[in-house]
């Protein structure tokens, strides 16, 4: 049986330029949790958009349930179904209150009856404990809270997949912490991700395996455990080295702010 | 300033006033929809029209109402398109009114992150379901400010029909000076009825701009 999804040999390029993917694959089984790290600009965030669709692909296939995704196709509606994703500013509709943002694409979408739909959207709220905001609009929540209803949101359609592109980059530390324990839930509960991130103690906490990704190539993947402790490639090891030092920049910034 | 004459053709300016309204509002609307609809060719990039709305837009934009209304009403009837003074009012306002609203509805799309489109389409939405449900709701609060200037600014230029004979108020203005050389008297009217027009237009127009500004943005 083929894997649930299947990244074979993926290339990317923006304008026919320097390619961003020279040749990624891998492969996502059915309730795993995939995480991809590497410095900014190594392919990580174009890879997400790629799976679902928002990237076209210039060589390779993402096959789905064994089927390639074809690109040509004007909406990916059925494929983004299936697929879904957290964006790292939310991108909760602004005019809408969040009940809206949760319930529209299953009304809209999948032809879901809008008194079901509503009555588990605030399920969906209840578990991240966010009932009591559903009538709020966006505007009125922090951005941990926002970004807990985007992840509400997408997973109202019950996608196959789930893809978390760098969600706690913008928010504050204290924030982050409540947005990943809605990513620990999710993986507890054998939710299928590929989450993008630079909390290492994070991803070491939820992968089951991690790839670290350089100028558009997969350089090392391995298990977490591993692959933290003792990365075999050197690129790896610098890379970690270096986060380590940035995380202590990083403290001070925030209070220079 | 004689009281007794306003009194007496007070009810000639109500009548003037419910034209100007009347061929005002139908032409807004009009205005708003030829707006909308040129806001779509240009945002889905349709060829041919597209290059249409812009040639109309530019041609729109960069001739005066007065031209255009003559264009109408003088022009049209020598290649045998005859058309009743009153519609070509309408008309004249829709094709004036449209360019600037699409501009405003173009400019409100452009404001919109890229992003908040990929997220819609990121949930399943189509294309169409995504500037239906996220990118028109929000382009319309944010061209607010430039939509309500824009019927004033119609309303206002409708002062130029009395050049096509439409009895409107600039026009029973100035036959009420050319009859009776009350000259202060009619156009205190004058001013008064489109104050009285506009004046509800602005102040309607500043609530709503505000309750659009609050209603969900500032995320």
């Amino acid at each position: 049986m083929p894997a649930l999804l299947e990244i074979k040999n993926v290339v990317k390029n923006y304008d026919g330029k320097t390619p961003v993917l020279e040749g990624v694959s891998l492969e996502l089984n059915r309730g795993e949790v995939i995480v991809l790290i590497g410095p900014s600009g190594c392919g990580k965030s174009t890879l997400l958009r790629c799976i679902n669709g928002l990237e076209a692909i210039q060589g390779g296939e993402i096959c789905l349930e064994g089927k390639a995704i074809d690109y040509n196709k004007k909406d990916l509606t059925g494929l983004r179904q299936k697929i879904g994703m957290v964006f790292q500013s939310y991108e909760l509709f602004p005019h809408m209150t969040i009940l809206d943002n949760i319930i529209l694409a299953p009304t809209k979408v999948a032809g879901v009856n809008k008194e079901r739909a509503k009555k588990e959207a605030m399920e969906l709220l209840n578990k991240v404990g966010l009932a009591h905001k559903a009538k709020a609009y966006p505007r009125e929540l922090s951005g941990g809270q926002k970004q807990r209803v985007a992840i509400v949101r997408a997973l109202a359609m019950h996608p196959e997949i789930l893809l978390f592109d760098e969600v706690t980059a913008a928010l504050d530390p204290e924030m982050v912490r409540e947005v990943l324990d809605v990513m620990l839930d999710l993986a507890k509960q054998g939710s299928t991700m590929i989450i993008v991130t630079h909390e290492m103690q994070f991803a070491e906490a939820v992968a089951d395996r991690v790839y670290f990704l350089d100028k558009g190539n997969i350089v090392e993947t391995g298990r977490p455990k591993s692959f933290f402790s003792a990365p075999k490639t050197e690129r790896a090891r610098q890379f970690l080295n270096i986060f380590e030092f940035e995380s202590i920049k990083d403290e001070k910034e925030e209070y220079n702010i | 300033m004689d009281f007794g004459f306003i009194k007496q053709v007070f009810p000639l300016y109500v009548h003037a006033a419910i034209l100007t309204l009347k061929i005002g509002i139908l032409g807004i609307i009009l205005a708003i929809a030829v707006g909308l609809l040129c806001t779509l060719i240009l945002h889905k990039k349709i060829p041919v029209l597209r290059q249409l709305v812009s040639i109309y837009i530019e041609l729109s934009r960069n001739t005066p109402l007065l031209i255009q209304l003559f264009f109408i009403y003088y022009g049209l009837p020598k290649l045998g398109i005859r058309i009743d003074a009153f519609i070509c009012g309408v008309i004249g306002l829709a094709f004036l009114g449209g360019s600037y609203m699409c501009e405003a509805f173009r400019s409100g799309i452009e404001t919109i992150d890229k992003i908040q489109e990929e997220s819609a389409l990121s949930l399943g939405l189509s294309h169409n379901q995504a500037l239906f449900y996220i990118l028109l709701p929000q382009a319309i609060s944010i061209s607010t400010p430039a939509f309500v200037a824009n019927i004033i600014f119609l309303l206002k230029e409708t002062s130029v029909f009395s050049a096509i004979s439409l009895m409107d108020l600039m026009f029973t203005a100035k036959d009420l000076i050319g009859i009776y050389y009350k000259t202060v008297e009619s156009l205190a009217l004058l001013v008064f009825f489109y104050l009285i027009i506009l004046l509800p237009v602005s102040i309607l127009g500043s609530y709503v701009e505000r309750k659009v500004r609050y209603a969900g943005f500032g995320s």
